[in-house]
């Protein structure tokens, strides 16, 4: 089976103003909707409490908002439901530093009388350790795109480097921009989904970029979009393919993983589509963006070759005992 | 079939990955295996945090107190003796005795003594500071350690994490009853002290404030069945419960549940001292600050041995002796972060997960192999090969296996293909240039090698920082992901390699590219 043919090279470059505008738009968009809406932040980031409670049947939600409205400690408690109908979460913003008896405890005692139900989960983070997490969260999202920046300079050119990293920035910035959108809670799994989505979008976009590298090595023509449209149809069936098998089994985790995965699995999910379309159409377009010049590349290589040759050159001549 | 050394390697590969992850597939008796996380199995994570400047409160309160018995005993007559954090004043009344005074207090550790005139000021040094506090840290860890061995729950984890900080892990817990039971244990602060009470004032106690009770070095303490009986006692106490040897449930002549308690030599001096001098008078015997029983002294009780009553269950009386056995909390601790999971929260998370981790292998299976149909086979054996040498590193390595990290290895499923679909494509790139399928397979690896090991090192590197910066469950999604990746690069890239290169005998002279490789030609 095939999807994509090798025999006629598509015209991506030509559509690239109009992905251009797309991306654009919908960074801008994601940008706005997170100044507006605002992030969605867990108690992992802003500390509070969750009581997860599950019901024999349906959890009477309204009863138990009257039940807990008794008690102070739960002003300003939301309860939702969560995943099924005899599920249910309360959050807190507050949390309790008691260690003998905390939140859970008394969420059992209160919601006495209100069916059949067990308390199946209570994270209580306090105000120090989710300010200490986001720290870390952010510190972890720095490093990685440096270090990454870094290592695809190395292998590459700067101008790769940077346009890897806008794209990457572009993945991110959608992705969160949904985030904020559905109004999910950004916990530590979202944070993870965020940096796994940056070493995926990158992985798509250094696969693209190590076929231009290729065209533009072995190609005598300067052409770079010449080459750039080459190098996508060539990586078109493997960009897909890759990017359908991911898509699948986070698909299955955000379909049959349960609730407590669906954030993770929701970040991914719309980072999978964004990266691969990014790969395609952002990334490559930027590298002409930026001035890449094939002639000037190739110069260098030939230059690099030479200093390559000199430096065998003299060892030869001092292994031979000539210097 | 031809043998070469890629095979080879592959199968060792394969058969250690096979070997070592039969005990966590099986859960065999023998054997590493990967353990499960809190999150998956149920249980208990905390992180508290010590209060470490209460315990040089207390070392400066100790000190005050000595500082008071040694001038009680020399008859010295000192003033003003006060105490904040970390120093005590006071004010030596005969200018004579300063000297007295003062080769008392060289023997005292860890304090910088200041005279100013006839007023002496204690200060604790920095590095005392420093000392004390992380001591109160390591006795915190050590006294919940105790208790939770003796407690009856397997493998609890108890660590210090950072500086000030404790993490203390349980598995296994099965109700938040039994949950809040075992924190109830930890948190305890279990300081016994018996006291005396000061009989010559406790029936003015009700018209006293705490000042006045200062004034005569007593304190006005709670009793614990109510907190409107109160006691005077002196604020010295007699002895502590530094000095008990041992302390069990025991019933009383109404078969209510009290705990016997027995002193070591020199508490069992001290006391039968004391009591012989005191007959008549009463004995408070003082648990974390409350008044629990304050009995008449009938006679010189010897031995060493006494008596905790209070209005416990079983199981409230042989937590509190655990607790008086493994020692007091020298500064109290809260609750920083808690994450806790009830087991059938864990078996649903398990069972959901599985179900994904199943659904997704199966269709990226299906798919390969309509898609690619002999390449995709092999590309199939090397992405089970990789599940099996993902879970024998991390049963050798004896990883814990959190929810993230399924998703981490659900994640591996899709991504590991990857490798084999960048050099599938390259293979028939090459035979639609009109290579031969012996030199598109090698030109194929050749091709796609430097695409691939990019593309791995990146992700590598976002779950290496993922990994150091991460925490708790999400480092578990770094270290399958790591694993993953890794192994797909010995799987995808040499074993499939190797595998093309047994059967090149049959595939090379082939033509029939739609079996191989799925495409026309």
């Amino acid at each position: 089976m095939e999807f994509f043919k090798y025999s006629r090279t598509f015209d991506f470059m030509s559509k690239s103003k109009l992905a251009m505008l797309i991306s654009t738009i919908l960074v801008l968009a994601s940008y706005a909707i997170l100044a507006t809406k605002g992030l969605n932040y867990g108690i992992d980031f802003a500390g509070g409490t969750i009581v997860q409670v599950k019901y024999d049947t349906k959890a009477p939600i309204k009863i138990m908002r009257a039940k807990l409205q008794t008690n102070s400690l739960f002003d300003g408690a939301s309860i939702s439901e969560f995943g099924s109908p005899d599920e249910v979460i309360i959050r807190m913003k507050t949390s309790s530093g008691s260690v003998t008896k905390d939140i859970g405890d008394v969420t059992r005692t209160t919601l006495k009388g209100t069916g059949n139900y067990k308390v199946r989960r209570v994270d209580i983070v306090g105000p120090k350790v989710g300010s200490e997490l986001k720290e870390k969260g952010l510190m972890a999202l720095f490093l990685s795109v440096a270090a990454i920046l870094i290592y695809v300079a190395f292998r590459f050119e700067w101008r790769f480097a940077v346009a890897s990293i806008a794209a990457l920035i572009h993945d991110v910035s959608i992705a969160m921009g949904a985030v904020s959108l559905f109004q999910i809670d950004v916990n530590l799994d979202v944070l993870a989904a965020i940096l796994t989505l940056l070493g995926y979008s990158l992985n798509d976009t250094i696969i693209v970029f190590d076929r231009i590298r290729e065209g533009i090595t072995k190609s005598k023509n300067a052409n770079l979009a010449g080459i750039i449209n080459e190098s996508i149809t060539r990586t078109l069936a493997r960009t897909t393919l890759t990017s359908l098998t991911t898509f699948f089994v986070v698909f299955t985790l955000f379909m049959f993983g349960g609730e407590i995965i669906h954030a993770f699995a929701f970040t991914l999910l719309v980072g999978i589509v964004v990266g691969t379309y990014s790969s395609i159409f952002v990334a490559s377009p930027i590298l002409i963006l930026f001035g890449f010049d094939v002639k000037n590349y190739h110069s260098k290589l030939a230059e690099k070759a030479k200093r390559e040759a000199e430096k065998n050159r003299m060892r030869e001549q001092f292994e031979s005992g000539v210097m | 079939m031809k043998l070469n050394y890629r095979i080879v390697i592959f199968v060792l590969a394969i058969v250690f990955g096979i070997v070592f992850s039969v005990p966590s597939l099986l859960q065999t008796q023998n054997g590493k295996k990967i353990t499960l996380g809190l999150d998956l199995q149920g249980g208990l994570h905390m992180l508290l945090g010590v209060k470490t400047a209460e315990a040089t409160k207390s070392r400066i309160k100790s000190m005050a107190a000595s500082i008071k018995h040694f001038a009680d005993r020399n008859d010295i007559l000192i003033d003003g003796l006060s105490f904040n954090d970390t120093s005590v004043t006071f004010e030596v009344l005969d200018n004579d005795e300063i000297k007295n005074f003062d080769t008392f207090l060289a023997k005292l550790e860890g304090v910088k003594i200041a005279h100013k005139g006839s007023v002496i000021t204690l200060n604790l040094t920095p590095k005392e500071i420093a000392k004390t506090k992380k001591q109160a840290v390591s006795q915190a860890i050590e006294t919940i350690r105790n208790r939770l061995d003796q407690f009856g729950l397997s493998e609890p984890v108890v660590a210090r994490q950072g500086k000030d900080k404790i993490l203390v892990e349980l598995a296994g817990i099965k109700s938040q009853a039994d949950e809040q039971r075992a924190r109830e244990l930890i948190s305890r602060a279990a300081k016994l002290d018996l006291m005396a009470v000061d009989e010559d004032r406790n029936a003015r106690v009700y018209n006293m404030s705490d000042a006045d009770a200062a004034a005569y070095g007593d304190v006005i303490l709670e009793d614990v069945k109510s907190p409107k009986i109160k006691y005077l006692v002196h604020e010295i106490p007699i002895l502590d419960g530094g000095m008990l040897t041992g302390a069990h449930v025991g019933f009383d002549k109404n078969n209510r549940p009290v705990i016997d308690f027995k002193l070591n030599a020199e508490g069992a001096d001290i006391f039968g001292d004391f009591t012989g001098k005191n007959v008549g008078k009463r004995l408070a015997v003082v648990l974390d600050g409350k008044v629990y029983s304050a009995p008449n002294i009938n006679e010189r009780i010897g031995g060493g041995s006494g008596q905790i009553s209070g209005n416990y269950t079983v199981l409230q009386a042989k937590d509190l002796a655990i607790a008086l056995r493994s020692g007091a909390l020298l500064a109290p601790i809260y609750m920083m972060e808690k994450r806790s999971v009830g087991p059938s929260l864990g078996a649903d998370s398990i069972k959901a997960s599985m179900v994904a981790l199943i659904g997704g292998f199966v269709l990226v299976i299906v798919f390969m192999m309509v898609y690619y149909r002999m390449a995709g086979v092999i590309a199939n054996i090397a992405l089970i090969a990789n599940l099996f040498i993902l879970l024998a590193v991390m049963s050798l390595f004896g990883a814990t296996l959190t929810l993230p990290g399924m998703a981490g290895i659900v994640l591996t499923v899709g991504m590991a293909v990857d490798a084999n679909v960048i050099i599938t494509e390259r293979i028939r790139e090459l035979i639609y240039e009109g290579k031969s399928m012996h030199k598109a397979v090698e030109d194929g690896y050749a091709n796609a090698m430097t695409a691939i090991l990019d593309a791995n090192i990146t992700t590598l590197i976002a779950s290496v920082v993922l990994y150091v910066y991460g925490t708790g469950a999400i480092k578990g999604f770094a270290v399958t992901m790591s694993i993953g990746i890794l192994a797909s690069m010995l799987t995808a890239i040499l074993g499939t390699h190797g595998i093309y290169q047994m059967i090149e005998p049959k595939m090379g002279k082939s033509k029939n590219y739609r079996f191989w490789l799925g495409i026309k030609g």
